[in-house]
């Protein structure tokens, strides 16, 4: 008889990589299905080709110039892919998208070794190197429905930019906390309604497949943050719930801080992790140059990671805890 | 009351396929091996040589030193042979005394009396030693070490361990639904010996009649069941203790230094049989499952028998079915070289795991999920160690506490990526011993 002698443990539990990639494909797909009959065909059109391309590219390159001749396709790509496309504007063109996809694979991870190695968020690499290099497109938002309307005006302000340029009179007078919630605003592809990205979440939650403790503090750092500021000025700063529903932060905090790859491996870490995009992310909100500063703040913190791991490791059991060694 | 347990672990499928088969009595064996390194610590010394005629339970090797453990012929006639044998576990060539039988079964028996209250701690303690009793959880430390407590320490507790936590096993689900009495008198002779005033028995909670028939034959002494969760490793030492009494060992230390001592339920059993009926260890209790078995069952044999004389009263399926036999159970098992090896005092179980359990899925890259840093019982940093280990920066390893790592593999069973972390932290602490004893 032929004995297998491979050591122990000899039994593995079900769930591997794939699997969990596909799950975050599909918590993403009420976004999808939302943002599909608020911004149209066209949206779905980005997103799949987004979706699409991005495993293509990837299988290119692992397979032909990595040469990994076993190399069978985990959805990581496809994930990259669908961010990307749900965090740009619907007035983006195809061949712009592919640019950023391609910059998403090949620059911000096969480059770094593949899954796993990566140090930023594909995603957001890509979407920051697409803000900088097509910043009209990435920065001209349609309004929902802008395609059962005849009217001239099929463009608008964000919440985000309202409240940067105008103040948050002018934000209460176009966008009411219901259609924040629902969607029912001007914005990037995908980000814009919190109801369909919390669903996704929750099914993220149920499955186990999320980090916990970054959406929880960085929630928290942002409800804390700008809570203090609307005691200081309502009318500059907004509400705190005006901070959640608005802009890319559900997408950020649900679906981008998240990605395992690029967030820190202990609850203490990911804690840090959320506190220090809620603090970027409102700095750049209320100081910066721009309206939204959610991208900044994942890829800003995704460099601390490495930092983050090292200083937040858990007490071994046993021992009692000593100051971290250099 | 509310289930005890330890933070971090992992829950696999139980598979009892044998929980509900009461103990059976196998047939004496033609042969067997008996290693000299039936313990943990130094092999046994052989007194016997070849053409010897030997009873059962006659000594056959006797401790060699501090840590070592007495070894008795399991069966009644004579040493045919006296050779080297692979050891799966090791890998190393041990000594082995072949036995064969011929004849009855006659014992020779150690001075035993039914009144053990009157014996003193150090009656009881050299009994254990002369009859050879390990840790039959499957350590195999030898048990008289455990029960001689230092001078400047106290065991305010005795632990009994029978969480069995490792999927299949049931061995010591059936010992104490079929021997609870036996089972209360053997922890009270421990008791007894250590001057322990508390006595708990943890029992995951997947084993309800067990807790039934323990808790009724208990209620007249100062013996306690902790129900624990039903979890993985629920069974390793230093996590039930702090399961049952929230102490924390120290990294490094043992048992007694936070006031416990633990045994497995099987090595109380053994230590009745000693005590009372005056018979050293040559059998035990063993499980004999998996998927690749027709008839799992619970049996008793005698130790030293070939794995492939258990397994034939058990029968096998079809050979291309079958991947991997395994001593002990799938979580921690060492796996079996061929079916032809002899068993050890320390095997509860052995485990036929066929193709479609086991799964030989090819290693991915980490992609940092986390999951090994939560399950890790000992708080460790798994997904680190791996990399350390594995770049040989041993120093750092070290630092990060490899060496408190007791290769549960919850991180390796939990990884979405297929990662075999434990097989990087055994060879690393391989290297790290070797290394210590080239230079001190």
């Amino acid at each position: 008889m032929k004995l297998s002698t491979s050591s122990a443990p000899h039994v593995r539990s079900k769930d591997t990589t794939r699997a969990i990639m596909l799950d975050v494909l599909i918590a993403l797909m009420p976004a999808v299905i939302v943002s599909t009959l608020i911004f149209g065909v066209k949206a779905l059109f980005m997103m799949l080709f987004s979706m699409i391309s991005a495993e293509i590219i990837e299988y290119i390159c692992v397979r032909y110039v990595r040469g990994r001749k076993d190399f069978k396709p985990d959805f990581s790509a496809a994930v990259t892919g669908l961010l990307l496309g749900m965090n740009i504007s619907v007035a983006v063109e195809w061949w712009q998208l592919l640019i950023g996809v391609i910059v998403s694979i090949v620059l911000a991870k096969q480059v770094f070794g593949g899954l796993g190695s990566n140090i930023f968020n594909p995603a957001l690499v890509g979407r920051v190197f697409m803000l900088t290099s097509f910043p009209i497109a990435m920065t001209t938002w349609y309004k929902p429905y802008f395609y059962l309307n005849s009217a001239d005006t099929i463009t608008a302000a964000t919440a985000l930019g309202t409240l940067k340029t105008a103040g948050y009179e002018q934000v209460v007078s176009k966008f009411s906390y219901l259609d924040m919630f629902l969607g029912n605003i001007p914005g990037s592809i995908g980000e814009v309604s919190f109801v369909a990205l919390l669903l996704g979440f929750i099914y993220l939650l149920i499955r186990g497949r999320i980090k916990i403790m970054v959406p929880l503090s960085y929630t928290a750092t942002v409800l804390i943050f700008s809570s203090v500021f609307y005691l200081i000025d309502p009318i500059r700063y907004g509400t705190p719930l005006f901070h959640i529903l608005a802009g890319g932060f559900a997408m950020g905090a649900f679906f981008m801080a998240t990605d395992m790859v690029t967030s820190p491996m202990t609850p203490k870490g990911c804690i840090i992790f959320g506190m220090g995009l809620g603090v970027i992310t409102m700095v750049i909100r209320y100081f910066g140059g721009y309206p939204e500063g959610v991208s900044y703040s994942i890829l800003i913190m995704n460099a601390l990671v490495p930092l983050i791991d090292r200083y937040t490791k858990s007490r071994i059991f046993g021992t009692i805890p000593k100051a971290v060694k250099k | 009351m509310s289930l005890l347990t330890f933070k971090g672990g992992v829950h696999p499928p139980e598979k009892k396929l044998s929980e509900k088969q009461s103990i059976k009595r196998l047939p004496l064996p033609q042969t067997v091996f008996m290693y000299t390194s039936n313990n943990l610590g130094a092999p046994s010394k052989i007194i016997v040589s070849v053409g010897d005629k030997v009873k059962t339970g006659q000594l056959i090797a006797q401790a060699n030193g501090l840590i070592s453990a007495n070894l008795h012929s399991s069966v009644t006639g004579e040493v045919v042979e006296i050779k080297k044998l692979v050891n799966s576990a090791t890998g190393m060539n041990d000594d082995v005394v072949v036995i064969k039988r011929d004849g009855d079964d006659e014992w020779e028996l150690l001075t035993h009396s039914e009144d053990f209250l009157s014996m003193s701690s150090e009656q009881i303690v050299d009994t254990v030693k002369q009859a050879g009793i390990v840790g039959l959880g499957g350590a195999m430390f030898p048990a008289h070490v455990k029960m001689m407590i230092p001078k400047d320490k106290k065991a305010e507790i005795l632990i009994i361990n029978t969480a069995e936590c490792e999927p299949y096993i049931t061995i010591d689900d059936r010992i104490m639904i079929e021997y609870s009495e036996k089972i209360i008198t053997g922890i009270r002779i421990i008791m007894h010996a250590i001057g322990a005033k508390k006595a708990f028995i943890g029992i995951e909670d997947n084993k309800p009649s067990s807790y039934e028939c323990m808790k009724n034959a208990a209620k007249d002494y100062p013996i306690e069941i902790a129900r624990l969760k039903t979890k993985y490793p629920q069974g390793a030492e230093k996590q039930l203790i702090y399961g049952v009494t929230k102490r924390e060992v120290p990294s490094g230390k043992l048992p007694i230094d936070v006031g416990c001592v633990v045994f497995n339920v099987s090595t109380v059993y053994a230590v009745y049989d000693a005590v009372i009926n005056g018979r050293p260890l040559v059998e035990r209790g063993i499980s004999l499952s998996g998927e690749g078995v027709k008839n799992p069952g619970n049996f008793i044999f005698r130790i030293g028998t070939k794995v492939s004389e258990l397994l034939d009263y058990v029968g096998l399926v079809e050979e291309e079915k079958i991947d991997r036999i395994i001593y002990g159970g799938p979580m921690m098992g060492i796996p079996l070289i061929n079916v032809e090896l002899p068993t050890f005092k320390g095997n509860n179980a052995i485990t036929v795991l066929t193709k479609d359990v086991v799964d030989n899925r090819q290693t991915k890259p980490c992609i940092r999920c986390s999951r090994c840093v939560h399950v890790c019982p000992m708080f460790l940093q798994p997904y680190l160690l791996k990399h350390l280990s594995d770049s040989r920066q041993y120093d750092a390893a070290i630092e990060n506490g490899l060496m408190d790592c007791m290769e549960c593999g919850c991180c390796s069973y939990t990884c979405p990526s297929d990662i075999d972390l434990v097989k990087s932290f055994k060879t690393a602490k391989k290297v790290i011993r070797a290394m210590k004893q080239r230079r001190p």
